[in-house]
């Protein structure tokens, strides 16, 4: 252990080797770099108004800038990289996804109020009293479109306008008209060559020289698009169409009218605690929810009872002198555990199909039965925890043969001497003595697979689903597949619910891991 | 033990053996089955172990090559394996070695230096260890996708969003090296900062090139875990060409149209190298992973 010089406060003596200074200053150099593009983050973060990613920016370009400017924070530099990661990649998604739960974000309150508001200023609407009668005049192989508004409307001051001819129009681009005096000289189409063409018009839109756009509206006529809000002072919006008002309703994130009606999209607003009653008091998802937590717990308890049985049991095994072949066995037993978790799950995936799976066809043959593994919620648990003792007890066997080896061999020969047989020495002496130092690892075991996605997620999906429920729940569903299936699957995407359980989530495995650090006792 | 039965040995030991084979044929059973399937023709699970019409048109599949029937149908392979292979190599050798580089230098830091905090910080670095990325993938998920509209290969959909996400994941890495840095003695670095080397030299120069063995340990376990990883690459990632393995494998077993045949190739292949390099490292990576447990 050293403090280092420039944690001293010893001053730095100009390098006599110039390849050295040379590095120095081109270390500095990037460190100002990386300083420069988080400050730019920073403030791009800020002009569009996303101030908890602006902070966070803020906050790393700081400690960047303070830990590589200050020489007697020379140790924090070699640590600095690391934590950054961790800061930026696993503290502050805790962070955000806590805030996330006080919130309604979800995928019909997601653009921020300013998008939502231009979404809605952004809508048109046909004006039908400034209609324009419309002929296709043809002139030589050129068709173009005459305007002549009807009656007393007009737009902007402009009666007449001609298009450019119908040839030129692009795709997805407006064809431009311009004023004109007179109607262009050429043979007007007949109505039936009109209709011909008529899917051709649907498809056009037509700008004028100051902006606006017009569509076809019937055909006879051609119809400019107007805005069909118009924004108020009080930050209100005026429907043209009807004259209704839609008010902004910041306690709920929407646009109402007035009789109360929400409109979508709205944009996320602070709701309180109410993510958090709703999973307490709303039945539909306080059925499935407590369900899914009881299970989570059986599961993981489970699954930690049973692969360290099996690993447990094989190790002592294992470890018998008596026995040839032990490194073959070993090396054979912990295959499940080299084996990509991925593909073995998938893999049991296919073995456990029902209607020409291995496992149903040797089931068939030998009893005549052929469970629903996927369809019945009580086989398809058995199905998850024999898979995931199949996947995890290699993890336990390893462990238990390391601490099983370090059993003074002489409690063995005590034992002979009186009489004790293997179950004996296995439950009086080799258990109770592994059994201590292995508790902080059993924990560490239980909250993985509390939280063990991936299985889930590749094996069943969560179904069978539990009938009744608001939100996608099923039998076999963990407290985290449940999470995710909130935030990423179907239409919900509630990601203030889904938020909220997995701050719950967060709550346990900081208990979990507060009782590990304790039981483990971890020296610095 | 000298004192027992000769004969009772004998049976305990014929039993001893016939259990350890019958859990051995039950985990070994599904694996087999697999190598065996991959051999066998069509998509379906019937036929015995040993495949009688022995086909290799799974394996040209999951090669990316056309497979010709002998009725003179062309079949193509229905995913780029090869390509969510590289994908999910690449990903993982980017990371890994961001990972060894950021998890190196910091245990160096907490092996040898004194300094302000160092003791919270690892113990806080062990809880937040603990959090599974699957509850805050909303949060990485608004990260990306706002950091994709200023900088777009960071954005949703991109490998560069997957590699920097896994940077999170440093603590157990950190721990394992600063275990085996403490192990090695530190007089020669102070010998040499006696003769003027700088920390930085010290550790370049002298550590590093001890510690050589747990640096491969440490890479090839950041390797395996990105390999392996799949709730992030599942988020993060789109496109059908721009999956890793872990996710698109799964792609295989959709719920109306299994190619069991056509998954067991793909799986043979691309789990068999991960397997043999988990075999081959399993003395250090297993010391490593019960290390970071016990220890720390």
């Amino acid at each position: 252990m050293f403090v280092t010089n420039a944690s001293r406060g010893l001053p730095r003596h100009r390098s006599r080797y110039p390849a050295e200074r040379y590095t120095r200053w081109a270390l500095r150099a990037l460190t100002a770099l990386l300083v420069l593009a988080t400050l730019w983050l920073v403030v791009a973060f800020h002009l569009r108004g996303q101030w908890m990613f602006s902070l966070l920016f803020l906050v790393l370009g700081a400690s960047l800038a303070i830990v590589f400017g200050r020489r007697e924070l020379m140790s924090h530099r070699y640590i600095f990289p690391a934590l950054a990661g961790m800061g930026v990649f696993v503290i502050f998604p805790l962070v955000y996804t806590i805030g996330i739960s006080f919130s309604n974000y979800s995928s019909s309150n997601l653009l921020s109020e300013e998008r939502v508001r231009a979404q809605f200023l952004d809508q048109t609407y046909q004006a039908e009293g400034q209609a324009f009668d419309f002929r296709l005049v043809r002139e030589g192989n050129r068709t173009r479109l005459y305007l002549d508004a009807k009656g007393a409307g007009d737009l902007e001051g402009m009666r007449r306008l001609v298009s450019e001819p119908l040839a030129h129009a692009v795709e997805g681009q407006p064809l431009a008209v311009e004023s004109a005096e007179a109607a262009p000289s050429g043979e007007a189409l007949g109505l039936r060559e009109v209709i011909a063409l008529r899917d051709r018009l649907q498809s056009l839109t037509l700008v004028t020289p100051d902006g606006t756009e017009l569509k076809m509206a019937g055909l006879r006529s051609f119809a400019p698009m107007l805005p069909r809000f118009a924004e108020n002072p009080d930050g209100s919006l005026t429907d043209r169409r009807d004259g209704t008002t839609l008010t902004p309703d910041h306690e709920r994130g929407f646009f109402v009218t007035e009789d109360g009606e929400r409109l979508t999209p709205g944009w996320p607003v602070s709701v309180g605690l109410d993510n958090y009653t709703k999973i307490f008091t709303d039945p539909d998802i306080r059925g499935p929810f407590l369900q899914i937590f009881v299970w989570t717990f059986v599961f993981a308890g489970l699954t930690v009872v049973f692969t360290l049985a099996v690993g447990f049991l094989l190790a002592s095994l294992l470890q018998w002198e008596h026995l040839r072949g032990k490194a073959l066995y070993r090396t054979v037993l912990i295959l499940p555990y080299a084996v990509p978790a991925f593909i073995s799950i998938l893999i049991f995936k296919g073995m456990f199909n029902q209607n020409y799976g291995e496992i149903n066809l040797i089931l068939e043959n030998l009893f005549g039965i052929s469970p629903d593994w996927f369809t019945d919620p009580a086989l398809a648990r058995t199905m998850l925890l024999i898979v995931n003792t199949w996947l995890g007890y290699p993890y336990m066997l390893l462990l238990c043969m390391g601490l099983i080896q370090s059993i003074p061999r002489d409690l063995f020969e005590a034992s002979a001497v009186d009489g004790g047989g293997p179950l004996t020495n296995l439950f009086r002496i080799t258990l109770p003595l592994i059994l201590k130092p292995l508790t902080p690892l059993l924990i560490a075991s239980f909250a993985f697979n509390f939280n063990n996605f991936v299985l889930i997620a590749l094996l069943t999906e969560g179904s069978p689903d539990i009938l009744g429920a608001s939100t996608p729940a099923g039998t076999t569903d963990l407290l985290v597949s449940y999470t995710y299936r909130i935030a990423f699957q179907d239409a919900g995407q509630n990601f203030g619910l889904a938020a909220a359980i997995a701050t719950l989530i967060f709550l346990l495995v900081v208990g979990l891991s507060a009782l590990n650090l304790r039981l483990s006792k971890v020296k610095v | 033990m000298a004192m027992v039965q000769p004969r009772s040995i004998r049976t305990r030991k014929l039993g001893a053996h016939l259990a350890l084979l019958g859990f051995v044929s039950l985990v070994v059973f599904p694996l087999l089955l697999v190598i065996s399937i991959s051999f066998r023709e069509g998509n379906f699970a019937t036929g015995s172990l040993i495949p009688e019409r022995f086909s290799l048109e799974h394996w040209a599949l999951a090669f990316g090559i056309p497979w010709e029937r002998p009725d003179g149908t062309v079949v193509q392979p229905p995913f780029p394996v090869m390509l969510w292979l590289w994908n999910s190599i690449k990903v993982a050798v980017v990371s890994s070695l961001m990972i060894l580089a950021l998890s190196t230098t910091s245990a160096y830091a907490f092996a040898r230096m004194r300094f302000q905090g160092k003791a919270p910080i690892l113990k806080g670095m062990l809880i937040f260890q603990m959090f599974p990325a699957v509850l805050s993938l909303v949060a990485l998920y608004a990260l990306f996708d706002r950091l994709g509209q200023l900088v777009p290969w960071l954005g949703i959909n991109t490998h560069g969003a997957l590699i920097l996400a896994s940077l999170g994941a440093v603590a157990l890495h950190i721990w394992t090296i600063k275990g085996y840095f403490e192990s090695i003695d530190g007089s020669l670095e102070e010998a040499a900062m006696v003769d003027g080397a700088s920390t930085w030299q010290a550790f370049r120069h002298i550590l590093l090139p001890l510690s050589v063995p747990i640096l491969v340990v440490v890479f090839i376990l950041a390797f395996i875990m990105s390999i392996m990883e799949y709730p992030m690459a599942s988020v993060l990632l789109l496109d059908e060409n721009k999956l890793t393995l872990a996710v698109g494998a799964q792609q295989y077993l959709a719920e109306h149209n299994q190619r069991w045949g056509d998954f067991a190739a793909a799986a043979v292949l691309s789990g068999l190298p991960i397997t043999l390099v988990f075999l081959l490292c399993q003395r250090w990576i297993t010391g490593g992973l019960t290390a970071g447990g016990v220890k720390g």
